[in-house]
């Protein structure tokens, strides 16, 4: 008959293989292409990238004191260092710090000035945004679940697994930096 | 659905028509009327009964509420408030809400520890047991997801710890957590789609509500002698000896709910969600809902933040397996008087845990002259409590226990005392 042809128990492929397979490889091929754009939507949208960044004048902030800013949602720490805090964060760079990855205080501060620093005021352990001045190491304590930071906004101290993020920063002019 | 020849018989020409075409009062029938129950059942067997009855009413309440509910950053605090004090019997359908929340998870912790302790968990039941530890995790993402709603101070910075637990993932932690975020932080993009997926989430427990049931049948009900029925005489017919067992036991469950909704409606609220969302300040002590407290303790008992998240990840994650963990040829724990001692000791170790994660990490639990035991500690003591009964307790106990005997019916010891109990 001319269909045993087709319906052989041999183990090549024949022409009717050949069409489940093609037509599952389709279905899978385009069930993938739908799953991209469903996942993807859940990333951030256009509008949410494009209000990244902010300006912030640093002259609105004065000696000893720490603004906090909205910035992706997040806080933003604005400090203006005394020097007695930015002495303690010189001297703790040679100390152990859990964290090294761009430990050393000055790659930390805005660039020049080593009164200003900059910090996303999110605690690296679960998110909980840190006080400042409390703690052993007179920087930022997190309530949450104790981390403490030092005045370099490094962790010393606690669960937290990283220092205090500083973000992209542009110097602007003298008083003018861009964030994001 | 038990295997068993329906005994159904439609009565009217409709009944007849309707069979013929969509058996589905057979099936309501077979299932919840004619359908064999062991006649040993006690009261811990109605929690069933009041799980769906709770399903139901958060259910209904959720549709109502999102009737009135706007998820937007800006709106949703203050549309809360607009359901408690604007909105006819909106106080009533919130704070049944709420506390509906909180009695599903009283209800389900009662349901679990009774197949804990009869040993329901152990075949035939594995699948059983597995769908029912898939609905516990599927409630635990709802109530997140509902609390988060408020958007209150706790809804908040729960949201933010609880997503960042995300983020100790190594490599694709930090991808995930932006990617359930839909943004750099918790947010309105956040708050859409908690509100999507906490409308979604209760149906597919429904969905997997009905699997379990349709296990429960076809393995048929445990019992506390953990003897499988033998012959007709160990069972009675579900209606109308369970459904009214079933129905005293919600009707008692409701009186204590209707107290708590009337007369304490938020004594399991934290006051923190009275106030606003505000991403610069989080509140000085974080606390999840009470029904999470365990779990929390266990994540912060652990000092590095990958391996608090899988602990605590873990210590639900065990529940899965505990079918294979648990080696006792005995089913019911009346029969293993050690087991019974050990799981007398797990009850307490997971309320302590959960004392420990009421309470801030480093105060002191038990406190000795200027120092003591912190909450930490306790809660190191107490993880290790938890996984030990699973990991170890468990495995071991089943081979060097010495079991009572167990009797070989369900109705011998009734019927011939205790003649015929010796098996072992
Ligand atoms: C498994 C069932 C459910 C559980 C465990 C649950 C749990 C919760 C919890 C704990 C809250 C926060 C309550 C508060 O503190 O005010 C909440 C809020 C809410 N839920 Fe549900 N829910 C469930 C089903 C549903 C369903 C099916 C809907 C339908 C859309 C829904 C809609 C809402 C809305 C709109 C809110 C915010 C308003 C409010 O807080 O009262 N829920 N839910
Ligand atoms: S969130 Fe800061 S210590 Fe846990």
């Amino acid at each position: 008959m001319g269909d045993t042809a087709v319906h052989s128990g041999s183990d090549d492929p024949n022409r009717r293989d050949f069409i489940h397979i093609a037509a599952l490889a389709a279905a899978g091929g385009a069930g993938a292409m739908l799953a991209w754009p469903l996942v993807q939507q859940m990333n951030p949208s256009g509008d949410t990238l494009a209000l990244a960044s902010i300006e912030v004048d640093l002259s609105k902030v004065t000696e000893g004191m720490q603004v906090v800013l909205k910035w992706r949602g997040k806080p933003l720490f604005v400090r203006y260092r005394t020097a007695a805090e930015i002495a303690s964060a010189q001297a703790a760079d040679s100390e152990p710090l859990k964290d090294k990855e761009h430990s050393k205080d000055s790659e930390r501060h805005v660039v020049g000035k080593p009164q200003y620093l900059v910090l996303v005021g999110v605690c690296t352990h679960l998110g909980c945004v840190p006080t400042f001045g409390g703690g052993d190491y007179k920087g930022w304590f997190c309530p949450c679940h104790g981390s403490q930071y030092d005045t370099s906004g490094r962790i010393r101290k606690g669960p937290a697994p990283k220092n205090l993020e500083v973000p992209d920063i542009a110097v602007l002019s003298d008083t003018m930096i861009k964030v994001g | 659905m038990s295997g068993q020849p329906s005994t159904y018989q439609p009565k009217s020409g409709f009944t007849r028509w309707l069979d013929s075409r969509l058996p589905i009062l057979r099936l309501a029938h077979d299932s919840f009327v004619d359908y064999p129950t062991p006649k040993n059942l006690n009261y811990w067997w109605t929690f069933g009964a009041i799980l769906s009855f709770m399903l139901g009413m958060q259910i209904i309440t959720g549709i109502v509420l999102a009737m009135h509910y706007v998820p937007n950053a800006t709106m949703a605090f203050a549309s809360v408030e607009h359901i408690m004090r604007d909105v006819n019997y909106g106080w009533l359908v919130r704070y049944l809400h709420a506390n509906g929340a909180s009695m599903f998870f009283v209800a389900v912790y009662v349901h679990m520890l009774r197949g804990l302790y009869y040993g329901s968990y152990k075949a035939p039941r594995e699948i059983l047991w597995i769908l029912g530890c898939i609905i516990y995790l599927l409630m635990m993402a709802t109530g997140f997801l509902g609390y988060a709603l408020v958007w209150g101070q706790m809804s908040f910075h729960g949201a933010v710890v609880i997503t960042n637990l995300f983020g100790a993932l190594p490599l694709v932690g930090e991808s995930i957590r932006t990617w359930l975020w839909g943004g750099f932080s918790v947010d309105n993009a956040t708050l859409n789609r908690f509100f999507s997926l906490h409308y979604l989430l209760p149906f597919m427990i429904a969905g997997v509500v009905i699997l379990h049931v349709w296990a429960l049948h076809v393995s048929g009900q445990n019992n506390p002698i953990g003897v499988d029925p033998k012959s007709e005489k160990d069972t009675v017919k579900f209606t109308p000896y369970a459904t009214v067992k079933d129905g005293f036991g919600v009707a008692l469950f409701v009186v204590m709910f209707g107290l708590f909704v009337f007369y304490m409606p938020n004594s399991l609220g934290d006051v923190n969600n009275y106030i606003p969302a505000n991403p610069l300040v989080t509140p000085e002590h974080i606390v999840p809902e009470w029904y999470y407290l365990p779990f929390y303790a266990i994540l912060r008992a652990i000092p590095n933040k990958l391996m608090g998240v899988l602990a605590m990840f873990g210590s639900i994650g065990v529940l899965f397996i505990l079918p294979w963990l648990d080696t006792s040829k005995v089913r019911s724990m009346r029969f293993r008087p050690k087991a019974q001692i050990f799981f007398v000791i797990f009850v307490i170790n997971a309320l302590i845990l959960g004392w420990c994660g009421h309470n801030p990490p480093d105060k002191f639990a038990i406190p000795v002259g200027e120092g003591g035991l912190t909450f930490v500690w306790l809660s190191r003591i107490g993880t290790a409590y938890w996984f030990a009964y699973f990991v170890i307790i468990m495995p071991l106990l089943g081979i060097v226990e010495k079991t009572r005997p167990v009797p070989d019916t369900i109705s011998s010891p009734v019927l011939s005392g205790a003649a015929t109990v010796e098996k072992a």
